[in-house]
C-alpha cells in the first residue's frame, strides 16, 4: 500500500476519502497528543514559556531599575542582596538579565518572524512554479545573499545606529534568505512525488496544492528552521554587540551581557558570575527553543501519524 | 574539494585531507618568511595605515617612523627633551629666528651619505599639497610653509629652509618658536631618502625596496600580523643598538594582546593591552608601570546649539560632576581627575585650576539659565565612539547630572567615521574627545581651539582668542608667552568652558624590568627602540598569573 | 548536464556585476568617508587626497574606472592602508583565512554528520537526547565565550596550547574548534532532520526488505538523500567560514581576512570592501552551483533546469 500524507481536514469529497487512511483522527489533534507525549520537547515549552513570563514581570522580581548604579559595589560576587553579582558599575545583574531577557527574546522572535512570512512565500511559490519563474527567484535569492551579512548590518547600523526596529529588521532580513532556499529545495523533492501528480490530475487549484497538500508537508523543515533561526538570530544579535555595534547602553540584552562577561575572562581574574548568569539564561533559552522544535517537528510529521 | 565535479559520497574525508595539507602549507608560507625568535617584542597598537613618515598622522605610524629613521633631534629616552640626532649641534641666532643645524657624517642603510638636501627633499614634500600630509602644519613654524601647503604660494624656492652645503642646514622661522627643536624630532619631519621614491614611487616603503637611516630596517612587514625590525649596521650609532631582531604587534584586541603578554610572547604592552577590568589586580604586579602621560580626556560642547550654547549651563555640567567617581571606580589606574585642559607638568607653565564640584552653584547656574531643577531642560545627547571605557565613563556622568541636576542625558555610541562625521559637522550636543600633546609645550593644546583649526571642532569662534594666540607665537620672552598661554587657557575653560576636562591619561606599561634595560615609561608614550638592552639571555616564557607582589614601590 | 552548467556560468556575470553595483552603491551612501579622520587637515590638503584617489568624479565614472580595473584582474589600492593594493591583502589573509575555516569545517563534519546520523537512528532514546543537548550547546553559546574559555583551560591552565597568533599546527586548534563548534551543532541537527525524513520512505523500506544490513541500508541509501539539507547548509556556511571571522581572529590575534573585511567597512575603505565582497560572492556562487549539482545526483527525483 502506497503511503499518502494526511492533510487537513476531512471536509472535501473525492480526494480527501482517498487520501485518509483507515483511523479517521484530525490531523491537529493527533499532532497535539503526539507533542505531549514527548517530554523534553514539552519541558522545552515550559521553560520557554517561564522566561517569557519571567522576564515580562521584570520590574516586580527586583527593586533595582535597570540603569541604576552604585559605584561603591562594583563588580561584587552573588549576595543576598545581589543574586546575581554586580557588574563594573555596581549595576544588579540580576535586574539586567531579566530586562535583558526582554529584548533578546523580542528581536529573536520578530526577526524571525519576519523571516518565516518572507521566506517561505518566496521559496515555496519558487519551489513550485519551477522554470523561469524559480529561476528569476533565486537568483535574485542569490543576488542578496552574496552580500555579506556583517557588511550589511554594520552599515545599516552605521545610517540608522540608534533605531532598535532597524536592528529586528535587518537581522530578520538576513536570515528569510536561507529559509527561501530551503523550502524551496523541500518543494522541489515533494513535487516530484506521485500524490502530487494524483492530485493535479484530480483538477486541484495549485493554490490549494501549496497550501493544503504541500506547505504541511514542508512543516516539518520549516518549523526546524524557524527553531534554528531563533538562537541564530539572537546569536547575531551577540556578535553585533561584541564589535560595540548592538544594543546601546542603558539598554541590556543577554547578547550585550555576554559580551561584556566574555571581556572579564582574562588570565588573572575572571568575575565569573558576569559569564555565568547571563550565559545560563541566553543558554537554557536556546536549550528550550531547540527542544520544543524538535517535538514540534516531530508531533506535525504527517509520516508519523498514529505512530 | 570545492571545484571538481566528483559528486561527494559519505567518504569524502581522504579528498578533504590531502586539501588539507596543501592549503596549510600556502598559507604558513604565506606568512613569515624570516623564523628567527625576535630579541624583543612590543605592542604597536593598531595597523600603521603607513610607514612614510611624511604620510604618517597616528601613534602607530610615529613609532614604526622613528624607528627606522632618524630626525634632525631625537627625543631622550627618559623625559624626551631634544637631544642631537643626525644635528650634532645648532646655532640659534639671538632673536630665534634662524636656526643652523651642523650634521655629522652618517649614511642612509644603502650606503649613501645623509646630507642636508635630504632633509630639504622631505620638509618639501611634506609641505608639498599634492602630497596631502595631514601633519604638514607641523612645519608651519617656518617662514613661509604655511602659504605653501595651503597653495597660496608655489614657489618652494621661497620656502623657509635651504641646504647650505652637505653637512649644513639652515632653518628661518616666521616667529621665534620655543619648541622648535621638539619638531624636529617629530615623526613627521624626518628625512627620506629621495632616490629610492624616484625609482619606486608609492611602494618604496616596501621592505625590499625600503632605504632608511634610523636604528633599524625593515625586515618584513606581514598585515595584522608583525613588523620586523632589524638592525641597522650601517647606523651612526650603530654600537648603542643592542637588539638584532624586534617584532611589532599590530593585533588591536586587548584581551588577545594581554593574553600574549601573559604567555610571554609580548615584552612589553601598553594600554592597547591592559583590560580595563583587571586593572586593580596588576596594580599589584611588579611588572606594571603607570606614569603621567601628556594627554587629556575631555567632552566637547557644541557652543552652537542650544542649551549648550549659554556658557552658564556648561559651567553647571561641569561643577555637577564629580571625575574622581570615574578615576576611582572605573579606571582605576591612578589617573588624575582633571582640573584644566593641559596636564601639569610642564616646566615653567602653571595650569588653569577649576574649582572643584559645587552642586549648589551648579543648580543655581543652571537655574539662572531657564531650567531650575532641570525642568524644560530639552532633550540632549552624549556622543562617543565605541569603547568599553568611552561608554562606562558617559554612564556614569549621565547617573551623576541626573542626580545633580535632575537632567535627563541620553548616550550614543556611534561607530567611529560616523563619529568623526558628526562632530566636523557640528551636529551633536555633547561628544567625547581627546587630545595628546604633540610637542611639551602648552601650545599644542590651545592653538586648536582657533576659529580656523579644523581640530576644533566646538562651533567656538572669537578673533581675540585667534589674536592671543597668535601674540603669543610671536612673543619673544618666555615668560611672558606662558603668561598668554595661560591667559589662553583661562579663555577657554573659566570663562567660556568650551570643553569639560574629565581626567589626565596616565600611561600603563606592562614588562619585567629585569628582563630588559632601557625602557621606561615617558609623557608621550613613544617607543624608543635604540638603548633597550636585553639582560636575561632568554624571553618568551610564560609570566606568573599570580602577581608577583611588589616590594614596597 | 553541460547545458545546465554553461546557463549558469552565463548568468553568474550579470548576477556579478549587480552584487558590485549594490555593494558600491550602499558603501557610498553611508555617512563617513575613508579619510575623515581625528586629526583634520586644511581643506586644501582634503581635495588633494580626494583627486588621489578619484573621489571627486561623478560616481559612475567612479565604478566604470573601479570595473575597468577589475576587467584587469586589479581590485585597486587600498584607501586606509596607503600604498597597499587590495590584491596584495587578500593574497596575503585569505589563505590564512582559507585555512583556518577548512580546519573548522572539517571538525564540523565530522562531529556533525555521524551526530546527526545516531540521533536521527536512535530517535528519542537517551543517545539521541544526548547527543542533541551536546551539540545544542554549541548553539546557545556564542563563539566569544567559548574562545577566550578554551583559552583559559588550554593555555593557562593546563598550558598545552598557545594562546594566539598563527604559524604552527597547535596555534590553529584552539580557534578551529571555536570556529567549527557552532557549525558542528547546526549540521548535527540539520543531519538528524533530513535523516528522520528519509527513513521513513519507501526505498528504505524496499532496501531493508531487500536483505541489505542495516549500517549499509543507513549509511549507503538513507544518508545520501537525508544529507540533502545539509548540503544547502553548507554552501553559505563554508563561504562565510571561509572568508574569515573576526570574533575568533580578535580573539585569538589571527592575520585573517574576516578583520579586514569589518574594518573595511568600518573605515569605509572602498575598494578592500568591494574586493573582499567579490570573493565572497564568488565562492558563494560556485558553492550554489555545486548544491545544485549535488542535490541532482543525489536525488534522482529532482532534475537539473
Amino acid at each position: 500500500m502506497k503511503e499518502a500524507p494526511v492533510l487537513g481536514s476531512a471536509t472535501d469529497t473525492i480526494e480527501a476519502r482517498l487520501m485518509e487512511p483507515v483511523a479517521g483522527v484530525g490531523f491537529w489533534k493527533d499532532a497535539w497528543r503526539r507533542f505531549l507525549k514527548s517530554r523534553i520537547a514539552v519541558t522545552g515549552g515550559v521553560i520557554l514559556i517561564a522566561v517569557i513570563f519571567v522576564t515580562l514581570l521584570a520590574p516586580w522580581l527586583t527593586p533595582y531599575a535597570n540603569d541604576q548604579q552604585d559605584l561603591a559595589h562594583q563588580l561584587q560576587a552573588p549576595s543576598w542582596q545581589h543574586p546575581f553579582g554586580t557588574d563594573m558599575t555596581g549595576r544588579d545583574l540580576f535586574t539586567r538579565t531579566l530586562y535583558g531577557g526582554r529584548l533578546s527574546l523580542a528581536v529573536g522572535l520578530v526577526a524571525t518572524l519576519v523571516s518565516l512570512v518572507i521566506g517561505v512565500t518566496w521559496g515555496a511559490v519558487a519551489g513550485y512554479k519551477g522554470g523561469t519563474a524559480d529561476n528569476v527567484m533565486m537568483r535574485f535569492v542569490d543576488l542578496l545573499y552574496s552580500l555579506p551579512f556583517m557588511f550589511f548590518v554594520i552599515l545599516l547600523v552605521a545610517y540608522f545606529g540608534r533605531h532598535l526596529v532597524l536592528l529586528f529588521l535587518a537581522l530578520g532580513a538576513v536570515q528569510w534568505l536561507t529559509m527561501s532556499r530551503i523550502v524551496r529545495g523541500q518543494m522541489l523533492q515533494l513535487r516530484g512525488q506521485e500524490f502530487v501528480t494524483a492530485i493535479t490530475a484530480l483538477g486541484a487549484s495549485h493554490r490549494r496544492i501549496i497550501l493544503r497538500h504541500l506547505l504541511p508537508n514542508l512543516l516539518g523543515p520549516i518549523i526546524v528552521y524557524a527553531t534554528l533561526t531563533v538562537p541564530a538570530v539572537m546569536l547575531e544579535e551577540a556578535f553585533l554587540s561584541f564589535l560595540g555595534l548592538g544594543v546601546q547602553p542603558p539598554n541590556s540584552s543577554w547578547g550585550l551581557l555576554a559580551a561584556e562577561g566574555a571581556s572579564s575572562i582574562t588570565a588573572i581574574h575572571t568575575a565569573w558570575w558576569l559569564i555565568l548568569f547571563p550565559g545560563l539564561a541566553l543558554g537554557a533559552t536556546l536549550f528550550a527553543l531547540n527542544f520544543l522544535g524538535d517535538g514540534l517537528r516531530d508531533a506535525l510529521d504527517p509520516r508519523l501519524k498514529n505512530r | 574539494m570545492l571545484l571538481s565535479n566528483h559528486v561527494p559520497d559519505a567518504s569524502c574525508g581522504g579528498m578533504k585531507r590531502s586539501a588539507l595539507w596543501l592549503l596549510l602549507t600556502l598559507s604558513i608560507s604565506a606568512c613569515s618568511r624570516d623564523s628567527r625568535p625576535p630579541d624583543f617584542a612590543f605592542l604597536l597598537g593598531a595597523e600603521p595605515e603607513t610607514i612614510d613618515p611624511t604620510l604618517s598622522a597616528g601613534q602607530p605610524e610615529g613609532r614604526v617612523a622613528r624607528t627606522l629613521f632618524e630626525g634632525l633631534t631625537a627625543n631622550d629616552p627618559v623625559d624626551l627633551h631634544p637631544i642631537p640626532g643626525i644635528a650634532k649641534s645648532w646655532d640659534i641666532t639671538p632673536d630665534g629666528l634662524v636656526y643652523t643645524f651642523h650634521l655629522r657624517p652618517s649614511v642612509w642603510s644603502d650606503g649613501h651619505p645623509v646630507t642636508a638636501s635630504d632633509f630639504a627633499y622631505a620638509w618639501e614634500r611634506l609641505l608639498n599639497p599634492k602630497m596631502a600630509a595631514r601633519y604638514a602644519n607641523m612645519l608651519y613654524p617656518v617662514a613661509n610653509a604655511e602659504a605653501y601647503n595651503k597653495g597660496t604660494l608655489t614657489d618652494p624656492s621661497l620656502l623657509g629652509f635651504r641646504a647650505a652645503n652637505d653637512t649644513t642646514f639652515v632653518v628661518t622661522l616666521k616667529s621665534p618658536c620655543a619648541y622648535f627643536l621638539d619638531l624636529c624630532a617629530f615623526y613627521t619631519l624626518l628625512p627620506v631618502p629621495r632616490t629610492t621614491i624616484e625609482t619606486y614611487g608609492d611602494e618604496w616603503i616596501k621592505p625590499e625596496h625600503i632605504v632608511t637611516n634610523g636604528p633599524f630596517l625593515l625586515g618584513e612587514w606581514i598585515l595584522n600580523r608583525h613588523i620586523r625590525f632589524l638592525k641597522n649596521p650601517r647606523y651612526w650609532d650603530a654600537e648603542h643598538v643592542y637588539l638584532n631582531v624586534a617584532d611589532a604587534y599590530t593585533s588591536e584586541n586587548i584581551n588577545a594582546n594581554f593574553n600574549l603578554y601573559m604567555t610571554g610572547v609580548l615584552d612589553w604592552l601598553d594600554s592597547g593591552g591592559v583590560p580595563l577590568f583587571v586593572v586593580p589586580d596588576l596594580l599589584r604586579r611588579s611588572d606594571f608601570h603607570v606614569a603621567p602621560y601628556f594627554n587629556t580626556y575631555f567632552y566637547r560642547f557644541n557652543v552652537t546649539r542650544p542649551p549648550f550654547n549659554d556658557a552658564r549651563v556648561r559651567k553647571a555640567f561641569f561643577l555637577a560632576m564629580d571625575a574622581s567617581a570615574i578615576t576611582q571606580y572605573v579606571l582605576r589606574a591612578g589617573q588624575q581627575p582633571a582640573h584644566s585642559l593641559i596636564p601639569p607638568g610642564i616646566p615653567g607653565y602653571t595650569e588653569v585650576q577649576l574649582p572643584k564640584r559645587n552642586i549648589e552653584e551648579a543648580r543655581t547656574l543652571l537655574a539662572e539659565a531657564g531650567y531650575p531643577n532641570g525642568q524644560g531642560f530639552p532633550k540632549v545627547e552624549v556622543l562617543f565612539n565605541t569603547s568599553e571605557a568611552h561608554k562606562q565613563i558617559a554612564e556614569v556622568l549621565q547617573s551623576q547630572w541626573k542626580e545633580a541636576l535632575g537632567v535627563k542625558v541620553d548616550l550614543v555610541n556611534q561607530e567611529w567615521k560616523v563619529f568623526l562625521n558628526s562632530t566636523q559637522t557640528l551636529d551633536y550636543w555633547m561628544a567625547r574627545g581627546g587630545w595628546i600633546g604633540d610637542y611639551l609645550d602648552p601650545n599644542t593644546f590651545l592653538d586648536m581651539w582657533t576659529s580656523q583649526n579644523g581640530n576644533n571642532r566646538t562651533g567656538f569662534a572669537d578673533p581675540a582668542y585667534d589674536a592671543l594666540i597668535e601674540r603669543a607665537g610671536r612673543t619673544l620672552d618666555p615668560a611672558e608667552r606662558m603668561q598668554l598661554l595661560h591667559q589662553a587657557e583661562s579663555w577657554i575653560l573659566d570663562k567660556e568652558m568650551v570643553i569639560l576636562p574629565i581626567y589626565y591619561y596616565v600611561v600603563m606599561n606592562l614588562y619585567d624590568p629585569e628582563d630588559f634595560s632601557g625602557l621606561t615609561p615617558n609623557l608621550q608614550n613613544q617607543i624608543i627602540l635604540k638603548g633597550v638592552k636585553p639582560l636575561r639571555g632568554h624571553r618568551g616564557k610564560p609570566r606568573d598569573v599570580h602577581a608577583p607582589v611588589m616590594a614596597g614601590e | 548536464m553541460g547545458a545546465f552548467l554553461l546557463r549558469r556560468l552565463l548568468a553568474t556575470i550579470p548576477l556579478l556585476f549587480a552584487i558590485l553595483a549594490l555593494s558600491f552603491l550602499f558603501m557610498r551612501s553611508a555617512p563617513g568617508g575613508p579619510f575623515d579622520a581625528e586629526r583634520s587637515v586644511p581643506p586644501q590638503v582634503e581635495r588633494s587626497l580626494r583627486a588621489k584617489y578619484h573621489l571627486d568624479e561623478p560616481l559612475t565614472a567612479q565604478f566604470a574606472r573601479y570595473m575597468g580595473g577589475l576587467l584587469h584582474g586589479d581590485l585597486g589600492p587600498s584607501f586606509k592602508y596607503q600604498s597597499r593594493t587590495v590584491n596584495e591583502i587578500i593574497a596575503q589573509a585569505f589563505p590564512v583565512s582559507l585555512t583556518l575555516g577548512a580546519l573548522g569545517l572539517a571538525i564540523s563534519l565530522v562531529i556533525g554528520i555521524p551526530a546527526g546520523v545516531f540521533g536521527a537512528v536512535y530517535r528519542n532514546r537517551p543517545a539521541d537526547y544526548g547527543i542533541m543537548s551536546l551539540s545544542l550547546l554549541g548553539i546557545s553559546i556564542p563563539n566569544f565565550v567559548i574562545g577566550p574559555l578554551l583559552i583559559i583551560v588550554f593555555c593557562f591552565t593546563l598550558g598545552w596550547l598557545p594562546a594566539g597568533g598563527w604559524g604552527s599546527l597547535s596555534q590553529m586548534i584552539l580557534p578551529a574548534i571555536t570556529l567549527g563548534a557552532l557549525r558542528a551543532a547546526y549540521i548535527a541537527r540539520l543531519m538528524r532532520a533530513g535523516m528522520l525524513e528519509v527513513i521513513h520512505q519507501d526505498f528504505i523500506r524496499t532496501a531493508r526488505a531487500k536483505g541489505l544490513p542495516e549500517p549499509a541500508v543507513i549509511g549507503k541509501h538513507a544518508l545520501r538523500v537525508g544529507i540533502l539539507p545539509v548540503v544547502t547548509y553548507l554552501a553559505p556556511a563554508t563561504a562565510s567560514i571561509l572568508v574569515g571571522s573576526v570574533v575568533v581572529e580578535r580573539i585569538f590575534d589571527i592575520p585573517g581576512l574576516g578583520t579586514f573585511f569589518v574594518n573595511s567597512a568600518l573605515n569605509r575603505d572602498y575598494t578592500m570592501a568591494m574586493g573582499t565582497v567579490l570573493l565572497y560572492s564568488t565562492i558563494l556562487i560556485t558553492l550554489n552551483l555545486l548544491v545544485d549539482v549535488v542535490y541532482a545526483a543525489l536525488d534522482p527525483r529532482v532534475e537539473l533546469k
